[in-house]
């Protein structure tokens, strides 16, 4: 079981395996996305409260969700590849940073649109926002300083241990945040407290958040085979598959 | 391993006497930092005491993280650093001396400062207490927290910058329960929860910290 594990991760395996995959993933997307906003946009009702504002939860929801699920995922491989030594865990952990780092852009920014018609604000110090801000932080504090160590494997380790470390105080960070709004000032606005979703709204959103994590497996497979190149590019078979496309004529 | 530790804390502190001037950055840093904002908020009495707490405790972050990148800089440069790496003496024991020396150099003047800070934002006596006693269960978490961030960015050319940006979303429950306690003693209710919890997160960054800064020691040196 362990070796077969294993085989996997060589890093040119999974560079021919991810190649084969891409194409399937962005199929997914569009086919999950292009159904998830038809019915989102067209068949679900109109919110009697919102109007139309609230259609942008389709996208604002599966990107908060995602943009957490990524910093978990990423400190997971991250721990992997630094209790095991296996490269393709720590490529795998600096390819998914960007996308999450994306997704929670994505979720600040939709929720500022979203919260503009209905609350009369962009942006309100609300425990979620401000926690979703801080991890957007983290994102930028992984991602620059595993930019900036020059060495693969030293940048590798020290992302994980930052992405563990950050992992193990998103807890404590969230709980505190909450506490510190509810202290202030009573929660006028609760994001929780939403009336009972009709199911094609629902359904829309399931959709819309299979198409996401469709996207991200294409682009993270995308980005992983880019620094696979870029970090095996004194070995032979890259080497070889450098020869093939050239010859092929396909520079 | 407490003989390695006050060994490694009383060397620090004798690098440090004799760089006095250079110990003395951060609190000039934190006096000067903090005696801006009533010139650029305005020196309303009202809006001062409510701001106090918050500013004084935001810049006793940004004054521990200024300092913060300083802890292992020195060592690194004349390779004692990579000394006490390969001593038999435990890494976690000689990294818990350097950050006790840290903050007694830069944390402690920055909480016996706080109370004057506070006269000059006109905050009443009681608040200026709880927040010089946040500041002193805060300071540590600030030292402990640096240290790793200080040790992942070692030799990096960004370094001082990064260190912010690492550490600074680490600080945030910290800064949470520190001003949250002192507003509500302004408010007069209990604190104690708040404490509790400053408490409890200093005892949970006392156990962490270190074993993940030795880690990073690691990593960065390897």
């Amino acid at each position: 079981m362990a070796t077969r594990l294993t085989t996997f991760a060589a890093p040119s395996r999974f560079y021919a395996l991810a190649g084969r995959a891409i194409p399937w993933c962005w199929a997914a997307t569009l086919l999950f996305g292009l159904a998830g906003l038809w019915v989102g946009f067209g068949i679900a009702p109109t919110d009697f409260q919102q109007g139309d504002a609230y259609r942008i939860i389709f996208i604002h929801v599966p990107a908060a969700w995602m943009s957490m699920v990524i910093y978990l995922v990423m400190a997971f491989w991250a721990a992997l590849g630094w209790a095991f030594n296996t490269r393709m865990s720590a490529m795998y952990a600096r390819a998914l940073a960007p996308t999450g780092a994306l997704m929670t852009v994505i979720a600040l920014w939709t929720g500022a649109l979203w919260g503009k018609p209905t609350w009369g604000t962009w942006w309100v110090w609300d425990a979620r926002l401000t926690s979703e801000f801080i991890l957007l932080l983290m994102y930028g504090g992984y991602i620059a300083l595993t930019e900036a160590i020059d060495d693969p494997r030293r940048a590798a380790n020290a992302g994980a241990l930052l992405a563990l470390v950050g992992a193990v105080n998103v807890p404590v960070i969230y709980f505190s945040v909450r506490w510190w709004n509810t202290l202030h000032q009573g929660s006028s606005i609760s994001m929780t407290a939403a009336p009972k979703m009709a199911s094609t709204m629902l359904t829309a959103m399931l959709l819309m958040t299979v198409c996401f994590w469709a996207y991200s497996f294409a682009v993270v497979f995308t980005r992983a085979r880019a620094i696979v190149l870029e970090q095996e590019g004194d070995t032979d078979w890259v080497r070889a598959l450098a020869r093939t496309t050239t010859s092929e004529g396909r520079p | 391993m407490i003989a390695v530790l006050q060994a490694v804390a009383r060397r620090d502190l004798l690098l440090a006497s004799r760089r006095r001037v250079e110990m003395l950055l951060p609190l000039g840093f934190f006096i000067v930092a903090a005696s801006l904002f009533p010139i650029g908020v305005g020196p309303e009495p009202q809006t001062l005491r409510q701001i106090g707490p918050g500013v004084v405790w935001v810049c006793a972050l940004l004054a521990a993280m200024l300092s913060v990148t300083q802890m292992f800089a020195g060592d690194l440069q004349d390779g004692s650093l990579e000394q006490m790496l390969r001593s038999p003496e435990p890494l976690v024991a000689i990294v818990a001396g350097k950050v006790l020396a840290h903050w007694l150099t830069t944390g402690l003047p920055l909480v016996l400062a706080a109370p004057l800070i506070g006269l000059l934002f006109g905050m009443q006596a009681a608040a200026i207490g709880a927040l010089a006693g946040t500041l002193l269960l805060g300071t540590p978490i600030l030292s402990l927290l640096g240290a790793v961030g200080a040790a992942l960015t070692l030799g990096l050319r960004s370094g001082a910058a990064l260190v912010f940006l690492l550490v600074l979303p680490l600080t945030v429950p910290a800064l949470i329960f520190g001003t949250g306690a002192v507003v509500a003693i302004d408010s007069g209710l209990p604190a104690q929860a708040h404490f509790s919890l400053l408490g409890a997160l200093l005892i949970f960054t006392l156990l962490g910290a270190p074993p993940a800064t030795a880690a990073a020691l690691r990593i960065s040196l390897d």
